[in-house]
């Protein structure tokens, strides 16, 4: 379905929206496609005051007053994608680094210790170095004492996202990057990433192979967002009918300049970042909204209530960074720098709890001994 | 009406509370202390049982109320039992509200992963109160398979939607052995002395108190609607007559001067 959609036609559909469509998609209890595009369309702008108040009232109901905190954990910079945008692409001249298991365990103890429960793994592409067997050692010395880990790296074939559930990672998150299929081609110069359909396939082997969660995103900055926020809303629902066992997560991370010169071609603004929020809220009432460190603290503080449910805190985006700080060879710059406890102090501020924990060990089985 | 019991432990407030949305754990704390009740579930998955220091179970006084761990976010029978056993060791309590739930959205539980996880818990010595759908059959099957209660919703967990489900937890109530608690959709005290009102022997509510604007007030008028509620029932009420008296009835021709 997704991987189908005409993106001159969208363009249109998005265009050709009035008042009326958007007024016709807030009457609905859930928006239907037409819905969906008019609230993502420019005329719902004017809108977009009563989107907030509904998608705020529709979080809360759902997820309540809290806020679930994660850390990146960053295992490996290696990579064989040629990617424009991307810290960590091959022909940069980087320091490149795969943490051992141990380097793993000192860098999640720093994570434990500032309160983090649920950990995300994140890697480049490269099998040489990040594989099933170094994943399944590294989840075991993780699952000791983590209630969570998840994984975005490299795509795998079904049968090791199989083993990796059964190891114990409950979440798979696995962004198309950008779904206009011309545009996707313009950024994955090289490597098997250029592969745009195979993405697709590979999210739903993880969906089959039973990860609780499946995060998908767009990066904003590298296509018109109006189209990819369709997109995404369009892909989750999908996923959540397909794999009703799964919960959906979506990301919308405002892609930024990074130390190698690139800069988004499409700019995105807080108000665009807000109406899309809001509509992706009303299209799935009980969809995860993932927020980073990418973007800045001020408006991190003001999204706390509108519709986010996730954020991540006290990032490094570099393997290794948590334990060295100056190592380098991030993937991309963050914009809140503030330490956790700082970021959890805030979301209490702002009348929510941050929970640290909202999965247990318990829910997996300790893996069988091969 | 009688004295609420399960399995033999009398509890004197029909309110039964959660503790999940809230906004801080003190506002938790003062919430359920203001609903007046006996009985407060916590999932599992939110809380470290195993740290004296965690910040929702160090938040409430269980003294005043009997602790129900929960297996929220157990997909299937397995799940929910591991869940089980290990709140069992952690806690000390062998009370388990059961709850599988396949299906992140709608968190609608999975009728055959519940009787089969509460015949193997019932087994192993749990006393099991199962979150179920309003299905007068499973709640049979349930109360035979040697659970303490059965727990059918109104709606969905958080929807507030109100008693949806009444005219099958209404058989529930007819058909059961054992005590009846309606669990989620709750949204207004209304709805809980509604439950009240048609036979349920207690209700859960956790949404509606956990993200009123003031949860403090909101918990205990849910308190007041289901003392109302119980009086109501005890002070044996009128009930409804279907029966029309109309002022002109159709047959009145039959009383008229001159009728054949």
């Amino acid at each position: 379905m997704v991987r189908q959609v005409d993106f001159a036609e969208l363009r249109r559909r998005l265009e050709r929206c009035g008042p009326r469509d958007v007024e016709r998609a807030l009457d609905a209890d859930t928006p239907d496609e037409a819905g969906l595009i008019a609230l993502l369309s420019a005329a719902a702008v004017p809108y977009l005051e009563t989107m907030a108040q509904r998608s705020a009232a529709l979080t809360e109901r759902r997820f309540g007053k809290v806020i679930q905190l994660y850390a990146p954990l960053y295992l490996s910079n290696e990579c064989v994608n040629k990617c424009t945008y991307c810290g960590f692409s091959h022909e940069l001249d980087i320091p490149r680094v795969t943490l051992t298991p141990a380097q793993v365990l000192a860098e999640s103890e720093i994570l434990y210790q500032e309160g983090f429960r649920h950990v995300l793994l994140v890697s480049g592409e490269d099998r040489r170095h990040v594989n099933l067997p170094y994943l399944i050692e590294v989840v075991g010395v993780l699952r000791e004492r983590f209630a969570s880990v998840a994984i975005e790296i490299q795509p795998l074939p079904r049968g090791d996202y199989v083993q990796l559930v059964e190891a114990g990672v409950d979440g798979l998150v696995m962004y198309q990057e950008a779904y206009d299929p011309e545009r996707y081609l313009q950024y994955h110069l090289a490597g098997p990433k250029r592969n745009y359909p195979q993405r697709f396939e590979y999210l739903e082997g993880g969906g089959e192979a039973g990860f609780r969660s499946l995060g998908i995103g767009s990066l904003l900055g590298l296509a018109d967002w109006r189209g990819e926020a369709v997109m995404v809303a369009l892909h989750g629902r999908y996923l959540a009918r397909r794999f009703w066992r799964s919960r959906v997560a979506l990301s919308f991370p405002r892609i930024r300049g990074n130390a190698h010169q690139y800069s988004p071609d499409f700019q995105v603004g807080d108000r665009d970042l807000v109406q899309m929020l809001c509509a992706l809220r009303l299209a799935l009432p009980d969809a995860e909204l993932v927020l980073s460190t990418r973007e800045p603290a001020r408006l991190r503080d003001r999204l706390i209530g509108l519709g986010v449910t996730r954020m991540s805190a006290g990032s490094r985006t570099n393997p290794g960074g948590y334990s060295s700080p100056t190592a380098g060879g991030e993937q991309f710059d963050i914009e809140d720098t503030r330490p956790p406890a700082e970021v959890a102090a805030v979301i209490e501020r702002r009348g929510f709890e941050p929970v640290w924990k909202d999965f247990d060990r318990e829910f997996t089985p300790e893996p069988a001994l091969h | 009406m009688d004295q609420l019991t399960i399995n033999a432990e009398p509890f004197r407030s029909r309110l039964f509370v959660g503790t999940g949305k809230f906004s801080s754990p003190s506002v938790m704390a003062e919430a359920i202390e203001a609903s007046g009740t006996e009985m407060v579930t916590v999932a599992l998955r939110r809380v470290d049982v195993n740290n004296p220091r965690d910040s929702t179970l160090s938040a409430l006084d269980f003294s005043k109320y009997r602790l129900l761990p929960n297996t929220s976010g157990a997909r299937d029978a397995a799940e929910a039992v591991r869940l089980a056993k290990m709140a069992r060791v952690a806690t000390r309590t062998n009370w388990v509200k059961l709850e599988v739930t396949p299906d992140p959205n709608y968190l609608l539980p999975d009728p055959v992963e519940t009787l089969k996880a509460a015949e193997e818990l019932v087994a192993q010595g749990f006393v099991v109160l199962p979150y179920i759908n309003a299905d007068p059959i499973l709640a049979k099957r349930l109360e035979e398979a040697g659970c303490a209660t059965v727990m059918p919703l109104a709606a969905p967990i958080g929807s507030n939607r109100g008693l949806r489900t009444r005219d099958q937890i209404g058989i529930i109530i007819e058909q059961a052995g054992i005590p009846v608690v309606v669990d989620a959709g709750l949204g207004m005290p209304s709805h809980a002395a509604e439950a009240i009102e048609i036979g349920a022997n207690a209700v859960l509510v956790n949404t509606a108190i956990a993200i009123a604007e003031d949860p403090v007030m909101m918990a205990s008028a849910f308190k007041l609607a289901v003392e109302a509620a119980e009086k109501a029932r005890q002070a044996g009420p009128g009930g409804e007559s279907r029966l029309a008296r109309a002022s002109s009835p159709l047959t009145g021709f039959l009383h008229e001067e001159g009728a054949p």
